[in-house]
């Protein structure tokens, strides 16, 4: 590209929406409403991508793998329904459960950071990981406010006894020690769902539903709801659409009543996963 | 004043003091040398185990994905930095006091520079893939990366070590001709090899002189450069007190700072291993200390300077980090740090301090702990209070760290030693020069001889040409 050209076109280089063309934009919308804290999302998780167990002592000195997690916090007590759970060590409510997984950013700051560019974009809107690229400089989840990259401290698959290794996913690789990992919004679903549909002669349309995400398909409650953003008809979208949260914005423009929000999105970050506040019954 | 005793000195009792510390040291350097080497061999041990075992032999964990190999890191490369400062802005400034002990500085810089190359590399998660990270042709056709500060730091400091390895060469051209004219055995060869043939004559002192002043402009901006790139590791990042626009200067600073106090360090051993005191005077000593004093003080300005851009800022995650920093679990790293570094350089304020060696020595090694502290409190704090509440942890570093931290100081005390032994430690011709002017401002009869001598020479040569 020539600066000439450059300089003309610089506002089309500017612009937020890199993928324009593109047909596919993956996204997330989550319902803290339904979510009920029970982890079979994160065990999904493990069962699908290949995820080491990591066993207690590597837990409890942070070296765990998860990339799906059920974050707890403890709300403040507010109104007087509350009054007497400050007291209480274990309030009976008050507790506030957020599954976190990689947020797919569009502005990721992993990507722009790392130094042999094994994690970067692709058009349809994913943040995608090369493990046989990436060096291990970790320098992405220093960088991920979110904190959701997981980095192979050891060689956790090393001693996998015998007849265990048959119940590793074969869509997904087995990553050795070294590497960066973190959710991929399950790659390996989207792609097949893809090469299907391509086959029976569409190639920027599959329908709403023909795959789940790991998490998505276990979730009890149907918390979690995954599709295509760019596609007007799928939930996913009319979820966003309904909670008035939009891409290319680092602060929402809305009504009162709508629970949408993206978790630190006032970094412009660009995430690709909408949560849905939780109302309590002291705000009724 | 002592300044001016030097004048005294007669040449050949120069070079045959030099030449000494090439041959008979104090006993003491050969148990430093074997410790470091004791030192060293820990080092590798720990670091093969953790290559075997996976870098969580090193107790890093999510969220604290750096620690100890970064701050140390960027300490080693901030120690490389005052030994092209004396050397090069000194140059360029004309300041003599530099001759007796830039030579030494320039040897740390280079020593620390290879010592600060081991930290990334071996804090790679992958380090048999680390040359990835070059722009290598290959047949794939894959780049780097070329918007990553580590990319750029791995350019910085190739180019950076290329240029003090080039600096300290030419610099010492002219003294390993006369280690050559003394030496025997593989000195001698080694010498000979090295002096490329340097014979003295005026033509060739104009070439050396040009060649020597031209690098020393090109180091001066690439030191900067190359400390503002580290600190763009930072700057560049999105993490709350990482990202902050006056980290390059405040890095280059805290860089001149920590390289001045490792001089005074050095100047001191050398001083007595080697019996330098009739070069490295107290006079010299009062200089350098009161040039790391002004850099102390600069320092501390950018330092409060960044805690009050940051209080003012008004950013919540900002805000919050700075508090962790003072009254969170790693409160006594800071606090030490601006003991150690803020009010301790103070000392240096009475002359009685400055004049003092060993009053020197130790204020040298707590103002380095300072700001080993401070590269520690920029790399560990803000990861173990960053924006997601839920990763919050507070982890120390391990002991596969603190032994690859310690082999890291035998390991530079280790080179930096054989380097005193192998090649000379102080600059001859340059100290030489030195007796010269001051000779010159005593006495005006022995300049004429001194000048006619001169003048012949130049006949000479254009003679031969």
């Amino acid at each position: 590209m020539t600066l000439k050209r450059m300089l003309e076109n610089w506002s089309d280089l500017r612009k937020q929406d890199y993928y324009e063309d593109e047909p596919y934009m993956w996204g997330m919308s989550i319902d803290l409403n339904k979510c009920i804290g029970c982890g079979s999302c994160v065990t999904a998780c493990y069962a699908e991508n290949n995820l080491p167990v990591v066993g207690k002592e590597r837990y409890s000195t942070g070296h765990s793998m998860h990339w799906m997690r059920i974050e707890r916090y403890w709300e403040e007590p507010e109104g007087e329904a509350d009054i007497d759970i400050k007291e209480s060590e274990y309030p009976e409510r008050g507790a506030h459960y957020t599954p976190m997984m990689c947020q797919q950013c569009n502005h990721a700051p992993c990507e722009p950071v790392c130094p042999v560019a094994a994690t970067y974009h692709t058009p349809d809107g994913l943040n995608a990981q090369v493990y046989n690229r990436c060096v291990g400089s970790r320098y992405c989840g220093n960088n991920c406010p979110y904190k959701v990259r997981y980095f192979n401290f050891f060689d956790f698959f090393k001693d996998l006894p015998s007849p265990l290794e048959m119940q590793l996913n074969p869509d997904v690789s087995v990553r050795s020690k070294g590497v960066m990992e973190k959710c991929t919004f399950c790659v390996q679903r989207i792609r097949s769902a893809k090469d299907a549909a391509e086959d029976e002669g569409h190639r920027d349309y599959i329908e709403d539903g023909t795959f789940q995400t790991a998490c998505q398909q276990t979730c009890p409650t149907e918390a979690i709801v995954f599709g295509n953003l760019k596609d007007e008809q799928s939930q996913v979208k009319q979820s966003w659409v309904s909670h008035e949260v939009e891409l290319n914005h680092f602060e929402q423009d809305k009504s009162e009543d709508v629970r949408g929000y993206r978790v630190l999105e006032e970094l412009n970050v660009e995430p690709c996963v909408m949560y849905l506040d939780r109302v309590r019954d002291t705000e009724v | 004043m002592s300044d001016y005793s030097m004048k005294d000195i007669e040449w050949a009792k120069i070079n045959r003091d030099v030449l000494a510390s090439l041959e008979s040291p104090r006993k003491e350097f050969w148990i430093v040398l074997g410790v470091c080497l004791v030192l060293v061999l820990c080092g590798v041990a720990a670091e093969a185990y953790q290559y075997n075992e996976g870098l969580g032999v090193a107790l890093m964990d999510r969220p604290h994905f750096w620690q100890l190999y970064i701050s140390n890191f960027v300490f080693w490369i901030g120690m490389s930095h005052s030994g092209t400062l004396l050397s090069a802005i000194l140059l360029l400034t004309q300041a003599d006091w530099r001759k007796p002990i830039y030579r030494f500085a320039e040897a740390m810089t280079l020593f620390s520079i290879l010592t600060a190359a081991i930290f990334p590399v071996i804090h790679l998660g992958r380090v048999w893939n680390m040359y990835w990270v070059l722009p290598y042709p290959n047949e794939r056709t894959i780049w780097p990366n070329f918007r990553s500060p580590l990319l750029w730091d791995a350019a910085a400091i190739t180019t950076y070590a290329t240029s003090s390895i080039l600096f300290l060469y030419v610099g010492m051209i002219p003294d390993l001709a006369i280690c050559r004219d003394n030496a025997k055995g593989w000195r001698k060869k080694l010498y000979t090899a090295l002096s490329i043939g340097w014979m003295g004559r005026a033509s060739e002192w104009l070439a050396f002189r040009k060649t020597y002043v031209l690098l020393a402009c090109f180091l001066v901006p690439l030191a900067v450069s190359v400390h503002s790139i580290v600190a763009s590791d930072f700057a560049m990042s999105i993490m709350p007190d990482w990202h902050i626009t006056s980290f390059p200067p405040y890095f280059v600073a805290g860089a001149l700072y920590s390289g001045c106090a490792a001089i005074i360090t050095l100047f001191v051993l050398l001083r007595y291993v080697f019996k330098f005191e009739a070069y490295m005077t107290t006079e010299i000593m009062d200089k350098t200390a009161k040039l790391t004093f002004a850099i102390a003080m600069v320092w501390n300005y950018l330092n409060l300077s960044e805690y009050a851009s940051i209080w003012y800022s008004n950013d919540m995650f900002e805000k919050e980090v700075l508090m962790e920093k003072f009254f969170g679990p790693y409160h006594w790293v800071v606090w030490g740090m601006l003991l150690c570094a803020t009010v301790a350089p103070f000392a240096m304020a009475f002359k009685k301090v400055r004049h003092n060696m060993w009053a020197m020595f130790w204020l040298s090694l707590v103002l380095q702990l300072g700001m080993w502290l401070e590269r520690f409190q920029i790399v560990s704090p803000p990861l173990a209070s960053n924006h997601e509440p839920w990763t919050w942890a507070v982890v120390w570093p391990g002991l596969v760290q603190l032994t690859i931290t310690v082999a890291s100081f035998g390991w530079f005390t280790m080179l930096f030693l054989i380097f005193c032994k192998v090649f000379p430690s102080v600059s001859m011709y340059e100290v030489k020069e030195m007796v010269f002017h001051r000779r010159k401002a005593s006495s005006r009869t022995e300049m004429e001889d001194l000048n006619k001598v001169k003048d012949e020479m130049i006949k000479q040569e254009e003679g031969l040409s």
